[in-house]
């Protein structure tokens, strides 16, 4: 049994068709990378997933449930910025996605709760690597640091799925190496399933397990908007070999892609 | 030689700076005043600087002989009273109604549209109607600059809640925050400094619609005392008075913006480095 799959989903804004046929199925502890050009669909895909749209056609199903049509504690997301909340401290901000649920009205925990709450979120900040920050605001960390918080922040619930939308874009190439890792180890660790957009097809082929190139396979130059983009390629990257292989292919592929 | 747009003056030039229109502008007084007084000794218009500490004198350190009271800073806690009570109930108001109509499109699609009009609403043009309802009493002078700061305060709020980013709210949810728990864990603690900042720039309407109302209809009040003594061309009353509510309203601002700095050094910080 799968734990997410994609049932004939079809999105449009009104004339504009996005997303088309899109089947498919994916199990528990996978990795996938989705690329494609820009205004393909595929953040518009993690959306659905994440539940702020909806699909106009078809279902998304959870564990075989249809899949709650707005954001909850079940899939937790990263994205390219804002995660985190300005306002607190790395340990508040770590601290505050369990108070949420502890404490329902004033969402503020004391005592001996506050403590168990506090030492989980330690655990965290130490994973991501940040127990050198636990006190500063996120306008006084870089922006690398900034999305190790929002990883921290997103395991506190210990989602089914954790969604990264571009989350390393904004990031120096160095960094974003360092960020590869942390992010591959949390998802070992972790047993996450994770559906990661990125615009860096390099980096898709990278992380993940793997890989959904979004394109459109039906064209109409006098209606560009007629017909959605669908999944092209839906490589599996389990091991050393395919994955050099199917990087080739993707080197030829990235040309087109970036030529529309 | 550097350009002119980038040469940034030094710390003691600036304070100079800052100083030197001030001194003009009391050398040019002053001056003006001495000439009309050496042709005409009963000069009203421009008062020496003797002439205007003497009226201070005598309203704010003498007991006035009808009432015993000291007049000065009876009308000064009468203006404060007023203006703090309505910049408070406006911003009170402006907190909850905008935050609400910020975050719920529900309440925002019935409420919107109804303060947008209201706001448009002239206040000045309502003051006979505060005054035939609620008399001429206390009542309708907070009213009418809570009629005038509410509204603009309020729309305000709920632009700055409507562009706090959607990611944060999102992550909120991701993370198990109710409606409630978004409201009260992070959209009230982002908002409370921008609220600050709204209050700050309302408060020279308020002022401007508290003498408005003092002038009309009050029994003390800076902007009653002031309108009084227009009728004997009182001119060493009105300077000082209006130097004095100056002062006022500059030292309500500059404490607003500590009380901001001090409770939320993270705004702050984060919008220097913007």
């Amino acid at each position: 049994m799968s734990l997410l799959s994609i049932e004939n989903v079809w999105k449009s804004y009104g004339e504009v068709q996005i997303l088309e046929r899109l089947k498919l199925k994916v199990d528990e502890g996978e990795f996938v990378s989705m690329v494609g050009a820009s205004g393909c669909g595929k953040t518009t895909l993690l959306k659905m997933i994440l539940g702020s749209e909806t699909p106009t056609r078809g279902q998304i199903l959870l564990n075989n449930q249809p899949i709650a049509a707005e954001p909850d504690e079940q899939r937790g997301i990263v994205f390219q910025k804002y995660s985190v909340f300005p306002h607190l401290s790395v340990l508040q901000n770590v601290m505050i996605a369990d108070e949420f649920s502890a404490a329902r009205f004033l969402g503020r925990t004391f005592g001996k709760k506050k403590r168990a709450i506090k030492d989980k979120a330690m655990t965290f900040i130490q994973a991501v690597g940040l127990s050198h920050a636990v006190d500063k605001y996120p306008h006084q960390l870089s922006g690398g640091m900034q999305q190790r918080l929002a990883i921290a922040q997103a395991l506190m619930k210990s989602p089914k799925i954790l969604l990264l939308d571009e989350p390393f874009g904004a990031l120096d190439p160095g960094i974003r190496k360092d960020m590869h890792q942390l992010i591959r180890k949390v998802w070992k660790e972790n047993k996450l399933t994770i559906f990661m957009v990125t615009h860096d097809i390099q980096e898709g082929f990278e992380l993940g397990s793997r890989l959904w190139v979004f394109d459109k396979v039906r064209q109409d130059l006098q209606a560009p908007h007629a017909y959605g983009a669908c999944v092209t390629y839906d490589i599996q990257l389990q091991n050393q070999s395919t994955q050099q292989v199917s990087e080739i292919i993707a080197k030829k592929y990235t040309k087109e892609v970036i030529n529309i | 030689m550097k350009k002119l747009v980038n040469i940034e003056p030094n710390r003691s030039l600036k304070v100079f700076l800052a100083i030197i229109p001030f001194v003009i502008m009391l050398l040019i007084y002053w001056s003006a005043s001495n000439e009309r007084l050496a042709a005409n000794p009963y000069d009203k218009l421009l008062p020496s600087f003797s002439q205007i500490s003497a009226a201070i004198d005598r309203l704010a350190f003498t007991e006035d002989k009808r009432s015993g009271e000291y007049l000065f800073w009876v009308d000064s806690a009468a203006s404060l009273y007023r203006i703090g009570l309505g910049v408070a109930i406006s911003a009170t108001m402006g907190l909850i109604l905008g935050v609400l109509s910020g975050l719920l499109p529900t309440f925002r699609a019935g409420f919107s549209p109804l303060i947008t009009i209201i706001s448009l609403i002239p206040p000045m043009a309502v003051l006979p109607i505060l005054f035939i309802t609620f008399g001429l009493g206390e009542l309708a002078k907070v009213m009418l600059i809570i009629i005038g700061t509410a509204p603009v305060i309020i729309r305000d709020i709920q632009n700055q809640v409507r562009q706090l980013p959607t990611e944060i709210m999102v992550k909120a949810q991701t993370l198990g925050a109710s409606t409630w728990l978004l409201a009260t864990r992070v959209v009230l603690p982002q908002i409370m400094p921008r609220l600050i900042t709204a209050v700050r720039l309302s408060l020279g309407t308020a002022w401007l619609f508290l003498i408005a109302a003092e002038a009309i209809a009050a029994q003390e009040g800076l902007g009653y005392r002031i309108f009084l003594v227009r009728r004997y061309m009182s001119m060493d009353v009105i300077l000082p008075y209006v130097m004095w509510i100056t002062a006022l309203a500059f030292a309500m601002d500059f404490s607003l913006r500590k009380l901001s700095e001090l409770c939320f050094p993270w705004y702050h910080q984060q919008e220097a480095a913007k």
